[in-house]
């Protein structure tokens, strides 16, 4: 999926996606990270309620051949989890900026987001890498 | 040397293809000072004379194919079916590797599949593994799921689970920093006190069942206590016994481990045996070692791969849930084979086998003045007397008649010098039960008096173990 | 080669012309079939419930098949012939030594004297078992080097944890607290998921321009908190590393120990040994290099040696030798305890004995030196096509990339499947980590020549393939009995078990 870096989202180096929804804000992972995993078939998601600094992995994602660390963009507590991976953990691979978000969270600080990666600075991160 | 295929002129050809003199220019990398010359160990033999040192050695061991024994305490002569070594014997499966490439192996990986489908069948748990090494490793691996699934640090056993198996959760513990308390329970467990001795940090508790010396655990009120606790239930078990016993399943536990040697293993010294494990469907992704599974091809083909392997070592690296590699593939075979010959009625008939010729063998020794049964409680294959003279002579007598006598409870127990623990299988035949109990009675002629004396302290006796 | 031909003399895969799928045993099943015979009993029989609580019987009978033994050999027979096999070809499986099993072997461990002796036996009943467990501990300790050996391990990986545990042992008998255990990026996957497993944190070193540790790094690395450097030597790439007395007197000036996996030992013996390379610690794979078979993944045997200083922490009991009599010794007040139950995978001790004797000091020097010929001729045959990472000679096992063919859409993977419509059981692939597309091989030395050019022939093909025809690379395997199978699928919604359909 080359290019697949959408501009309305912020992004980190270690590969999470985060939208601003009103004073939460919602993440998962890169259409550039899903396809490094491969096929995702599952992932362990945290209790809601539950608080995470800014880098701390929070959960995990296994594809067929890796596992992967999820961490957490900005710290905050987790207010909701998508039930929908539960049953159907492709959606991070077919939808990642969609269906297949990870968590939602309320941050500590909104102000935490505007100092996240934008578009073309992840884009960079990424030819960096490849 | 008949497995070494190169002639001399083909590997002259090769170091000309390579583009070197000699095979030493292959080694150039290898400091001088490191050169160590051929091992020194004596010249190679050839087939002939190597089956003859072997047979030498062999001669020197006194097997049980050729003289009776009640040895049990975790390893059983058991009859091995003639097709179970006809199978495994078929070097389409023995000199195969591990069946990373799926579309290559799918002998091997649907054996897997059919083996953890009979090991889930007989605990009556939901899922089991392609096999550990045996019952201790797997009693440390289950040890280890209980404490990532509950995130507490302490484990309990009682001190009827066999020995060995203690002693080797004892080094992987403590080599990892987590705690271990052993729970005295001479000779059946109280589950009441053994409710006390659980608290808000046990991750789990482990029984074996039937226990070290033979008698059956009340495991549906174990299994009440360690969850009343927040803590697992790990059962160890015997695999033949569960054809005619409450399985895992049945009375509660959350995961079952076990020693697979019986179902078509011969005894080997100790071992390759087969670690079995087995858990509650939700355990699944902390299950360690290998899983096969059912899928399919593009074409809709139905075949097997080893699958979950994200919990292994060669992904996860230091993040697995062990560092199992290996799996006793070949044992897994024997063993599905086994099961499959027996099938539902024989595997019941071979335990009812068991339970017969031991309460026959009980009755008779009971009998013999000095000798006692140490317990009252019921037993399947296995059971311990207590002895007027320590057991250590006991089996000295017996040996002396030929005949390879119990297991000697102050190996495992330091000053149970008096316990003798005898065990039964279906190969074991009246006659040698009969023969077992006369020699016994030589042995103990005048015991009369004495004997009356224990029996009225061996229902109350509680031995430490 | 057309792709319809399934092998050669080199090789043959389980192909599926004329080889359907093979229904799962349980649904052979007729009730009533019998595929046992027992005796009846010959004791007075008494009813189950007299002797055992109706509340500790089972409920529900365990679902195991009912078939006659004619059908349950016929199954397997089935089975067994969809399993490749070293007996049906080649596998160049890097790392893995998968050379020929000796038949002897076999005819050794069935001997009644070998299989039907129980581990309680007295001492005095088993004397035959004991001397061999000695003699066998005597010649790895010659073999490798060092000075005493424990048989108990039951794997690799499991000698692995069992010298770690030795080497905590020792550092805490010193007071002394070491936290980090140093290995390659090279290493292998066992290595970091042994290390936190007793608590340690694994640090890694770099390996440099020519493939071996870089040295520089590693005196960064090793300090105080160093429990031990874990390598192989040749490393996972085949290469020996030249250094690795630099290493050792590096990392025991700081207090720290060495271990060496054993995993590349046919590329060295009769030429170095690990003791005398500065290891303090080995641990052997009798499944590799000692020819044990491999059993479709299991049984081995993984012993582990010492030095005399780490001799007090071995696990219990030893074999040793007293007044001309075999004992197990179990008074060891600082050993580490036990790793498993009973001695060690015994039956495969006794195939291994058997090989090491029928070798002998100069049979195991020549399987090294053909070992490291083959490999060394498989390389020079195949790299002008494949990438190569690092500069030879090699020893026993090389490491080729297939970067170049990567351009053009076909990944290792691919070429790792379309062998085996030639035959072959791939290479090791994806494997060390630190090259891109690997694919690693390791012919061994029972490979005679004609196999390792029809190897050559069908990777230089391929190659060709590559260039010319990429489909069909690409959509390998064409002739196996099942295709490249859905490992989603599989992970996704794990079906682990037959269950009846209700």
């Amino acid at each position: 999926m080359a290019g697949n870096f959408p501009d309305d989202l912020r992004y980190t180096a270690s590969d999470e996606w985060v939208r601003r929804e009103g004073a939460e804000l919602v993440s998962g992972i890169t259409a550039f990270a899903s396809d490094q995993l491969g096929d995702v078939v599952y992932i362990q998601l945290p209790d809601t309620g539950k608080h995470f600094a800014k880098g701390d992995p929070f959960g995990e994602i296994e594809s067929v051949k890796a596992v992967s660390d999820l961490y957490l963009p900005v710290a905050g507590e987790i207010v909701a989890t998508n039930q929908e991976l539960d049953q159907n953990p492709g959606l991070v691979n077919d939808d990642p900026y969609g269906r297949g978000w990870i968590i939602r969270l309320r941050p500590d600080n909104l102000a935490d987001f505007e100092s996240l990666l934008d578009a073309s600075g992840y884009e960079q991160s990424t030819t960096e890498r490849a | 040397m008949s497995y070494l295929p190169h002639t001399p002129g083909e590997r002259q050809e090769m170091l000309e293809a390579i583009g070197v003199e000699s095979v030493d220019d292959l080694f150039a990398n290898v400091p001088r000072d490191l050169l160590s010359g051929p091992p020194k160990i004596p010249a190679g033999l050839s087939e002939m004379e190597v089956l003859r040192l072997i047979d030498g050695l062999a001669s020197k061991n006194q097997d049980l194919e050729h003289r009776p024994s009640f040895l049990g305490a975790g390893a059983y002569l058991h009859y091995i079916p003639s097709a179970v070594g006809a199978v495994t014997g078929r070097s389409e499966f023995y000199t195969s590797y591990t069946p990373y490439q799926a579309e290559v192996s799918q002998g091997t990986l649907q054996v897997i599949y059919e083996y953890q489908t009979m090991i889930a069948e007989l605990t009556g748990l939901d899922v089991s593994n392609a096999s550990l090494y045996d019952a201790a490793t797997a009693m440390v691996e289950a040890s280890t799921m209980a404490i990532n699934e509950t995130g507490r640090g302490k484990i309990a056993i009682g001190t009827g689970v066999h020995p060995e198996y203690r002693a080797v959760l004892r080094t992987y513990m403590t080599g990892q920093g987590f705690e271990l308390t052993e729970i005295d329970e001479p000779w059946v467990s109280d589950p009441a006190s053994v409710g006390q001795a659980l608290d808000d940090t046990t991750a789990g508790l482990i029984v074996q069942s039937p226990n070290f010396w033979g008698a059956i655990e009340p495991m549906a009120q174990l299994s009440d206590v360690a969850h009343a606790h927040g803590a697992l239930l790990i059962a160890v078990v015997n695999p033949i016994s569960l054809s005619l016993l409450a399985p895992p399943g049945e009375y509660g536990a959350d995961l079952a481990v076990g020693c697979g040697q019986p179902l078509g293993i011969p005894l080997q010294y100790g071992g390759p045996y087969l670690g079995m494990i087995a858990a509650r469907s939700d355990l699944v992704r902390r299950l360690p070692g290998r899983i096969a599974g059912a899928t399919v091809d593009k074409q809709g083909r139905r075949g097997y791969v080893l699958t979950l392997q994200a919990r292994e070592q060669h992904i996860r690296r230091e993040k697995a849930t062990s560092n199992i590699c290996t799996n006793h593939a070949l044992m897994a075979l024997a063993a599905t084979v086994y099961l499959s010959l027996m099938g539902k009625e024989g595997l019941r008939e071979v335990a009812n086998l068991c339970l017969q010729k031991a309460h026959y063998a009980a009755q008779l020794v009971s009998a013999i003045p000095g000798l006692s049964m140490a317990y009252d409680a019921p037993f399947f294959n296995e059971f311990t007397v207590q002895t007027p003279v320590p057991a250590t002579e006991v089996n000295r007598f017996l040996l002396s008649r030929d005949i390879v006598g119990g297991y000697d409870l102050a190996r495992a127990a330091p000053g149970l010098d008096n316990y003798l623990i005898l065990a039964f299988t279906e190969m074991t035949t009246r006659q040698e039960i009969d023969d077992l109990a006369a020699t016994l009675r030589d042995l103990l002629p005048e015991q009369a008096s004495a004997g009356s004396q224990a029996a009225l302290q061996g229902a109350g006796t509680r031995g430490k173990a | 080669m057309s792709d319809s031909q399934p092998g050669t003399q080199a090789g043959r895969v389980p192909s599926g012309c004329g080889n359907p799928g093979v229904p799962v045993i349980f649904e052979q099943t007729s009730p009533g079939r019998k595929g046992y015979s027992l005796p009846a009993p010959d004791v007075p029989e008494r009813p189950v419930e007299e002797l055992i609580p109706s509340a500790y019987l089972r409920q529900k009978p365990a679902a195991l098949p009912e078939l006659s033994e004619p059908d349950v050999v016929r199954h397997f027979t089935h089975l067994s012939q969809r399993n490749y096999s070293i007996d049906s070809g080649f596998y160049p499986l890097g790392s893995c030594t998968m050379k020929y099993n000796p038949k002897v072997n076999e005819v050794a461990v069935t001997r009644s004297g070998f299989r039907a002796i129980h581990p309680y036996q007295p001492e005095a009943t088993v004397q035959g078992a004991l001397e061999l467990m000695f003699r066998l501990q005597e010649a790895l300790c010659e073999i490798a080097g060092m000075d005493a050996f424990s048989l108990q391990p039951a794997a690799g990986a499991h000698g692995e944890l069992t010298g770690l545990f030795m080497i905590q042992a020792y550092h805490r008998s010193r007071g002394d607290r070491r936290s980090e255990i140093i290995a390659p990026d090279s290493s292998h996957g066992t290595n970091p998921a042994s290390a936190a497993m007793v608590g340690c944190k694994l640090v890694t070193v770099r390996s440099d321009r020519r493939g071996r540790v870089d040295l520089e790094e590693l005196k960064r690395l090793v300090n105080e908190r160093t429990a031990a450097l874990m390598l192989t030597n040749p490393s996972t790439l085949g290469l020996f590393d030249e250094q690795v007395q630099d290493m050792a007197d590096l990392v025991h000036a700081a207090g720290g120990l060495m271990y060496y996996d054993g995993a590349n030992l046919n590329a060295i013996m009769g030429v170095a040994r690990p003791g005398d390379m500065g290891f303090d610690v080995v641990h052997l794979n009798l499944h590799k290099t000692f020819t044990t078979p491999h059993g479709g993944g299991g049984p081995g045997a993984g012993p582990v040696g010492v030095k005399d200083r780490l001799a007090p922490f071995l696990p219990v009991p030893l074999v040793s030798e007293r007044a001309e009599q075999f004992v197990l010794e179990y008074d060891r007040p600082r050993s580490i305890g036990k790793v498993r139950s009973f001695y060690g995978n015994f039956g495969m001790l006794v195939r291994a004995f058997t090989y090491i004797r029928r070798m002998g000091s100069d049979g195991l020097t020549q399987v090294s030196r053909d070992a490291v010929l083959s490999a060394n001729y498989l390389r020079s045959q195949l790299n002008d096509l494949y990438e190569e990472p690092y500069a030879g000679p090699n020893m026993h096992e090389f490491v080729l990339s297939g970067k170049r063919q990567r351009k053009k859409g076909v990944r290792t993977l691919d070429i790792a499947k379309r062998l085996m419509d030639y035959g072959f059981h791939p290479p090791t692939v994806y494997f060390p980590l630190i090259v891109d597309e690997a694919f690693m091989v390791e012919p061994t030395e029972t490979e005679n020549k004609d196999t390792l050019d029809a190897f050559v022939a069908a990777m230089r093909q391929i190659a060709r393939e590559v260039e010319e025809s990429p489909d069909l690379v690409t959509s390998a395997p064409h002739v196996t009995v099942v295709g490249r199978l859905d490992e989603a699928r599989a992970a996704r919604s794990p079906d682990l078990r037959w269950r009846p359909e209700r």
